[in-house]
């Protein structure tokens, strides 16, 4: 075994490969916000066991944590948490749908310019994200302005 | 080929060097070259490697996007170099890099092991489970134009391996088997003559399987040939769906034409008449 072999290199993207979307489409964007908000919500349910466990630390205690969090940069967060829970819910609706093969057409023989499942079901996706920024604006109305 | 007849235009090609012999890490390089209408980033390789830097290596050989070797990172998007025209990507500097995902052999060319061996791993073939119809065959399957066409699309994949160099799953999860692999899995899975679901299961309905694909679809536009291999996953999922609940297919849907014997037999009815002239 020659120790001195040349070695390859490591040109794996790692982090950076899925948080940098570049020059891909629209549907690569949506795959790093689901991921980026499924982490949020994630950590979200993390601390709201923490937060909802400062009940056990008595009355005082409890009610001066919920006037921390009526305070203005907490209804921001609270609004950015809705608003990663829509987009995730309601993009999941569109994966789920698209799991199933439902919205991608039917597989056929490819000619140049080629048609993607991608493309087919645009129209799908362009709703869904509609929806979605529909309810966002909403809620923040409501949240903000109730 | 380039057309040599119209006015040139002086593009500056950005290259990722990379020899594991003197090198520790890639290094850019640029050079400059007069690009003709029509010239693909091979050619235009091809004239720097000749006239400007002898040692650029890469891999290539078709020239004509049916071996699938030239995959290379070109202007930040995985591309075959011999499809791709120069002029047609709109700037004056191009980078060139080799293909994401894979190791790095040297300057432009990627180990694509990772992708031969995943390929493998899914049981791309079909799987009949009568084998003594497999190694003595009594008549032909038949297949349908339609039956054909519910995969006939994946078996344009001609493994350059540009999906998985474009896949966000596979830049972190090096054991996803990424989407070549998955599309042919649906391929074989989706062929009327094959009933090797169940075999096929244990390669792919893993944590590393297609539920990993959450359809950013850059496997699709990164695919040279239409294969779309994001909806083959799709497919797939839902092939594995349906198998999971008990509405998946039990065995090969296929039935013969007619036996072998049978068809011997009307090729001696059909046969000419014997000669009678020039006996």
């Amino acid at each position: 075994m020659n120790s001195n072999k040349p070695t390859a290199y490591n040109n794996r993207l790692g982090i950076k490969g899925w948080v940098y979307a570049g020059k891909y489409t629209f549907e690569r964007y949506l795959y790093l916000g689901h991921r980026l908000t499924g982490m949020g919500l994630i950590a979200y349910m993390l601390l709201h066991i923490i937060e909802t466990a400062n009940r056990m630390r008595g009355v005082e205690a409890w009610e001066g944590l919920m006037g921390l969090f009526a305070s203005w940069p907490f209804k921001i967060i609270e609004y950015l948490l809705f608003a990663a829970a829509v987009f995730h819910a309601l993009n999941g609706v569109r994966l789920l749908m698209t799991e199933l093969g439902f919205f991608l057409g039917k597989p056929k023989e490819p000619v140049y310019p080629y048609s993607s499942s991608i493309k087919r079901h645009r129209p799908l996706t362009y709703i869904i994200m509609a929806l979605a920024g529909l309810i966002i604006i909403l809620g923040g109305s409501s949240l903000f302005f109730p | 080929m380039s057309d040599k007849t119209t006015t040139p235009r002086e593009i500056t090609f950005r290259v990722r060097r990379f020899d594991p012999n003197v090198d520790a890490a890639p290094h850019w390089s640029e050079y400059r070259l007069n690009v003709y209408d029509g010239m693909t980033v091979l050619e235009a390789l091809h004239e720097i490697k000749a006239q400007q830097e002898p040692t650029l290596s890469w891999r290539s050989s078709c020239r004509m996007g049916v071996c699938g070797s030239c995959g290379m990172f070109i202007n930040e998007l995985p591309m075959l170099a011999c499809q791709t025209q120069v002029l047609h990507l709109g700037t004056d500097v191009v980078s060139i890099a080799p293909l994401p995902n894979y190791d790095n052999v040297k300057d432009l060319v990627p180990d694509l092991a990772p992708l031969i061996e995943k390929h493998a791993a899914v049981k791309p073939y079909i799987i009949y489970l009568d084998q003594i119809e497999i190694d003595e065959p009594t008549g032909e399957f038949l297949q349908t134009p339609d039956q054909r066409e519910e995969f006939s699309q994946f078996t344009h994949c001609i493994k350059c391996g540009l999906c998985l160099a474009a896949c966000p799953t596979v830049a972190t999860d090096p054991l996803f088997l990424g989407p070549q692999a998955l599309a042919q899995a649906y391929r074989y899975t989706a062929d009327n003559r094959d009933c090797g679901l169940k075999d096929r299961i244990e390669a792919i309905d893993i944590f590393h399987g297609p539920y990993q694909c959450h359809l950013a679809g850059a496997c699709s536009q990164a695919c040279p040939k239409g294969v779309d291999p994001a909806f083959g996953i799709q497919l797939l999922k839902r092939a594995l769906v349906l198998d999971s609940i008990g509405f998946g297919k039990k065995k090969s849907s296929v039935a013969k034409v007619s036996p072998l014997a049978d068809v011997v037999k009307q090729i001696e009815e059909f046969a000419p008449p014997p000669r009678t002239v020039g006996k």
